[in-house]
């Protein structure tokens, strides 16, 4: 990994894989690297493993304090001893994304043509699909034939629903969370305004800002504050700043006047002291080109055909971004295929962030959606 | 989650019609108790769909498969023949269209097994009569603006709906309200009079 004075790096546990992978787009990208953490012991029939799978800016310190920002692990609340996702029971491991900035192979590697560089926008386009594959080498790097589960949110649970496609037999559980077969137009929308704010920054220079020590930080703050917006719902923002003034005194256009703009602001400049502006375009990308329908000749559930993975899938009632009507179109091309489907909605006022915060009816679902099919599995 | 569990009376003669081993749906499964029996006593592949989200908490909390959905939209996703048995037990009377639901459940299913509240029961036929007002029993406990049992019927309209829809009525029984098995099962006349709920294994003809 070379040195830039821009990133500082920080080492993250990892493994090479030198064949690297053929991704959809054609291209053979080697080596690839993926960054995991993993939390509880394989027992000895390495039946017991279950894979987390992060969201767009989510990372493998899914149950620790993340080296990087100093905070607690983004799931917490379901991953850790006697935690839902239980890793006294299970052997859970979560991998940084290929295309992500923490460790596994993405545009601030450096480029395997010995020049130094790193891959910047030269980086190829992934897909959910190609960050599957990537996943499928760690596990099969731990000797795990057949997973136990697979579980994510949002982003995540478009890998979850790769995984059962792409891998049915290796995958018992699969919770995909918060999520959808497709990413809609809406979405596509919110995030071409990110790509676009981080394109204008003058600090990009065309994807090539490693070259001037610079990061393009103003458009990743605002790529972020956009895509701030769509995770949370009216009424949760209402309740936290309603129209509270910042300052009082004076009239301006442009400053923080209102609450709710200073805590954007805070969201976007923390985002991008952790975050590679070319991962975020690499990564929101990749979820625009999800249709796992398109994949199957339009047809859903096609995708699914022969599934003998058990589902769960969970919506929760104010996510405007994964609708409820999303997650519901999944359950029903599982059932066009007679798989077998659990299906809740969960409601809950906090719009799509609802599935990183503290939920306990998904929290309990969870529990004991995973200990029915550790039965089933002949795990309990 | 061991040792089997005592579950309704109703629930048992309705478990007791279903074949070691198959492929079970049941519509308005509520907190998946007949689900669990099913695979536990009789190592059936079953699951459920629920309206009510609290229920299908319940039941996902508790292990089982069981999707939230509604019998009057969701039973067209399913193909044909994925199951060995759909169960729709005392819901008929409360979704939207029934003779669909019913028609739906055959296309799914190669058996169908409903249980419904019988309409005809003397003590419904006495109250209208003497006093000229819905009757209100233990069963029918709901007044009539808001009840959720929209499509009531008695055993003898049934048997008629069946006849016409051209389904096979392998086997049906009367039972009382708590669904233990009563005495009138071979007239049919008897039943619809004395019978406070019907119970009827289907299959196509």
């Amino acid at each position: 990994m070379d040195q830039n004075p821009a990133f500082p790096e920080t080492q993250h546990q990892s493994v090479t894989f030198p064949q690297g992978l053929t991704l959809d787009c054609g291209q053979h990208l080697a080596p690839v690297a993926v960054a995991y953490r993993t939390y509880g012991t394989l027992n000895a029939q390495k039946s017991n493993a279950i894979l987390i799978c992060h969201a767009l800016t989510g990372d493998q310190y899914v149950a620790e304090r993340n080296p990087e920002t100093g905070k607690p692990g983004w799931w917490e609340y379901l991953v850790g001893p006697g935690k839902p996702v239980d890793t006294d029971k299970y052997f859970v491991i979560c991998a940084n994304v290929l295309g992500g900035c923490m460790g596994s192979t993405g545009p601030r590697s450096a480029h395997p043509d010995g020049s130094g560089r790193p891959w910047g926008t030269d980086f190829p386009q992934v897909t959910i699909q190609d960050m599957v594959r990537a996943q499928k080498m760690l596990v099969n790097h731990f000797g795990i034939t057949r997973l136990f589960a697979v579980i994510g949110g949002s982003m995540g649970g478009m890998q979850v629903l790769a995984w059962a496609t792409l891998y049915p037999e290796a995958v018992f559980a699969a919770v995909p969370v918060a999520t959808a077969s497709y990413h809609s137009a809406q979405n596509i929308a919110f995030h071409e305004i990110g790509r676009q704010a981080i394109a204008a920054d003058p600090s990009f220079h065309g994807g090539h800002y490693w070259r001037e020590g610079v990061r393009p930080e103003r458009g990743l703050a605002v790529a972020r504050m956009t895509a701030h917006i769509t995770y949370v719902s009216e009424i949760a923002l209402t309740r936290k700043f309603g129209r509270k003034l910042q300052h009082a005194e004076g009239l301006s256009a442009l400053g923080d006047q209102f609450a709710v703009e200073s805590y954007l602001q805070y969201q976007g400049s923390s985002f991008v002291q952790r975050f590679d502006a070319n991962s975020y375009l690499t990564i929101t990308r990749a979820m625009d080109l999800f249709d796992l329908a398109a994949d199957h000749h339009g047809v859903l559930g096609d995708a699914f055909k022969g599934a003998r993975t058990r589902f769960l899938l969970v919506s929760f009632s104010s996510d405007w971004l994964f609708p409820t009507a999303q997650s519901r179109a999944i359950a029903r091309a599982l059932n066009h295929v007679a798989a077998n489907v659990s299906f809740v909605e969960v409601q809950s006022d906090k719009g799509h962030d609802a599935f990183l915060l503290d939920e306990p009816d998904f929290h309990q679902t969870l529990r004991g959606f995973l200990a029915g099919c550790a039965e089933h599995a002949g795990l309990a | 989650m061991s040792a089997p569990r005592k579950i309704r009376v109703d629930l048992e003669l309705i478990a007791g019609l279903v074949a070691p081993g198959s492929r079970v749906l049941d519509i308005g499964c509520a907190d998946g108790t007949l689900i669990d029996h099913l695979f536990r006593e009789k190592n059936c592949d079953a699951r459920g769909i629920e309206l009510d989200m609290e229920e299908v908490q319940r039941a996902v909390t508790h292990g089982v498969p069981v999707m939230q959905g509604d019998a009057d939209t969701e039973l067209v996703t399913y193909p044909d023949n994925a199951f060995d048995y759909v169960i729709l037990s005392r819901t008929l009377q409360a979704v939207e269209k029934p003779r669909e639901v019913l028609a739906q459940m055959l296309r799914i299913g190669t058996h169908a097994i409903v249980s419904f509240p019988n309409f005809g029961h003397w003590s419904l036929r006495l109250q209208l009569l003497t006093t000229g007002r819905m009757p209100m029993t233990a069963g029918w406990n709901r007044m009539w603006y808001e009840t959720p049992n929209i499509h009531p019927c008695t055993i003898s309209d049934f048997f008629a709906l069946c006849k016409q829809d051209g389904y096979i009525v392998e086997d049906w029984l009367a039972a009382d309200e708590q669904g233990a098995r009563t005495p009138w099962r071979r007239s049919r006349r008897l039943a619809n009079l004395f019978g406070e709920q019907g119970l009827f294994l289907l299959r196509k003809a």
